[in-house]
């Protein structure tokens, strides 16, 4: 996975980290993420950041689960072993739907626990990192990526004029990570920016 | 800050509510020579089905605003409260359109026909053991009794939960006082909510709309009317906010809101489909021949099409057009979808009541949904009026500002 450079600015107030992240979209630098404690409200609109395509998956397993057991049951009753239940016909539609109803749940459900860990990059021995324990206690933490041609010292200056209470450089490696965290390879320390 | 809190009724809209109240009124008096003079005494049944099926129906889905108000009231909601007194408004005319319903309903009890309800003809149901089992609850006293109980209840509890919310319009509440009036306002809606569960979710259906099949029965029944009248309720509610938002009114109103209303329809849609298909699905497995009787004339007979028809509108399209988070904070989408909805509850009613009456052929005219106009018409006079009279934003309730700042 590529090893990037991000300038990590960390926040104490959720009402400081809404401005910033506003100043900061608006100056053209690119958020790579905003890590917080808790989740907020509106963050997503003021990040930018699309809708989630989560519901569409959601929707189409749904799909995919209703024709799944219309259509096997269709064939197990009319064709496979036709069964005489109370005189009901061998298409007996309204029967089926608790099963539909049961299988759309299934799949939708299954399918975007699924997906949703796909997209988070989450799975068995997949290790996540992270660019300041605090964002789970008590700090809200924004990462900006940095390429080859980001004046850093600028974007740091930037990033404290918008109110981010310390600034850090660091280098990641993105994306997935597999492995045992006292095997991880150390990329770069992180270099405290002392302003 | 300058808030337009006031609504002033525009003048198209009044022509167009009289306008409305007057096709009503023209297809009552058609409907009135063509079938309600009639010598026959199934066409002089068809009228008053006609006129039953629509006072009911816009009876109960005015009256859901007002449990709409409790429901939220009681679940200590503060969402609905920049748009408060709109539910208010829609919940004045319980009144009027509840005495026409009173009139409808006691004019078929006591008019001398039976052909509506069976059990009103004391020798048919002498003869009729299943009846005369029911007459203990079936029976001319307590009807009317009920009927008069539940119409005056459902109005002056309503009056009550308006008057509450008006009494502090020019009085800031301290934090006490506030704590206080909330508690006040949960005490008189789960008032509200007692009544309402001992009526529209019981008694009521059975007595006006299920006893038209006197011999029929289904537990599910009433739940199945609620449902489908506080769908139409919610549609009817967003209507009225959707239009005052349209003419520069309701300020702290905004798209999450709409959201949040649209979720309501979408989710009572569903759950109206749930409680049709529970109804259907336990008559359809046993196949009884005394519960089947019900669905005969409309999946078999002649309302077979309407039958569909109800589903394709209130459940598949619903289901559809509103799943998207989009449409239901797109303002003509919802509007669009309100009015579906209204209408397909509608058909809803009409499916109830008209097969009892009239088995082998559907009597539908075009005057049938002129006189829903009419209803239509009424409730918009009538919520304006109620709508001009207060300002339009509860001013000093404690929950507004968690009402303002709401986000979805």
């Amino acid at each position: 996975m590529p090893v990037k450079k991000f300038i990590v600015g960390s926040f104490y107030d959720e009402q400081v980290l809404f401005p910033a992240v506003k100043a900061v979209r608006k100056s053209g630098y690119k958020i790579h993420d905003v890590y917080t404690p808790f989740p907020i409200h509106g963050l997503d609109t003021a990040m930018g950041l699309r809708d989630t395509s989560l519901h569409t998956a959601g929707f189409i397993y749904g799909i995919t689960g209703t024709t799944t057991a219309f259509s096997f049951i269709t064939w197990a009753f009319t064709t496979d072993w036709p069964l005489n239940i109370g005189g009901k016909p061998f298409f007996a539609l309204p029967a089926w739907i608790p099963i539909m109803f049961e299988l759309t749940v299934l799949f939708a459900a299954v399918g975007m626990v699924l997906t949703f860990c796909y997209l988070c990059q989450l799975a068995p021995f997949v290790k996540k990192d992270h660019f300041n324990l605090r964002s789970t206690d008590d700090t809200f933490v924004m990462a900006i990526e940095a390429n080859s041609k980001t004046n850093v010292e600028e974007a740091i200056q930037f990033l404290q004029s918008v109110g981010a209470q310390d600034v850090v450089v660091t280098e990641k490696e993105t994306g997935w990570w597999i492995g045992r965290y006292d095997q991880k390879k150390q990329l770069a320390t992180n270099q405290p920016h002392i302003a | 800050m300058a808030i337009r809190d006031q609504f002033v009724i525009p003048k198209r809209y009044n022509t167009f509510s009289l306008l409305l109240m007057g096709v009503g009124i023209v297809s009552v008096l058609i409907l009135l020579f063509t079938h309600g003079l009639s010598a026959d005494e199934h066409d002089r049944a068809r009228f008053w089905a006609s006129l039953l099926q629509n006072s009911v129906y816009f009876l109960l889905v005015v009256n859901s605003a007002m449990f709409f108000i409790c429901a939220t009231t009681l679940a200590w909601g503060g969402w609905q409260m920049s748009f408060r007194r709109v539910t208010e408004a829609i919940s004045t005319c319980v009144p009027v359109i509840g005495l026409i319903s009173l009139v409808v309903l006691l004019a078929i009890v006591f008019g001398g026909d039976h052909t509506i309800y069976h059990w009103t003809d004391a020798h048919h149901v002498a003869e009729d053991e299943v009846l005369s089992a029911k007459s203990g609850f079936l029976n001319k006293p307590f009807f009317a009794i009920w009927t008069i109980i539940t119409i005056v209840g459902w109005w002056l509890l309503g009056r009550k939960m308006r008057h509450l919310s008006r009494e502090i319009d020019n009085q800031p509440l301290s934090v006490a006082e506030g704590k206080r009036y909330i508690f006040k306002n949960t005490v008189w809606a789960a008032i509200y909510s007692v009544l309402f569960a001992l009526t529209v979710l019981s008694s009521i259906p059975w007595f006006w709309l299920m006893s038209i099949d006197a011999h029929w029965y289904s537990t599910m029944y009433s739940w199945y009317t609620f449902a489908s009248s506080f769908v139409a309720g919610i549609a009817l509610i967003t209507l009225f906010v959707v239009y005052l938002k349209n003419n520069g009114y309701l300020e702290y109103t905004s798209r999450e809101h709409l959201h949040d209303l649209g979720k309501f329809m979408f989710a009572f849609s569903i759950f109206w489909t749930y409680l049709w298909y529970s109804q259907f699905m336990l008559i359809w497995y046993a196949n009884i021949p005394e519960e089947t009787v019900y669905f005969q004339p409309r999946m078999k007979g002649v309302y077979r099409g309407i039958f569909l028809l109800n589903l394709v509108i209130n459940f598949l399209a619903p289901l559809f057009i509103l799943m998207k988070r989009g449409s239901k904070r797109n303002y003509g989408t919802i509007t669009m979808m309100a009015v579906l909805i209204i209408f397909g509850h509608w058909l809803d009613f009409y499916q109830m009541v008209f097969p009892g009456i009239s088995p082998e052929h559907v009597p539908f005219m075009l005057v049938d949904m002129g006189i829903g106009l009419g209803f239509v018409g009424v409730i918009m006079f009538v919520t304006a009026r109620s709508l001009a009279k207060h300002p339009l934003i509860a001013r000093n309730h404690p929950f507004l500002k968690e009402s303002i700042i709401h986000h979805t």
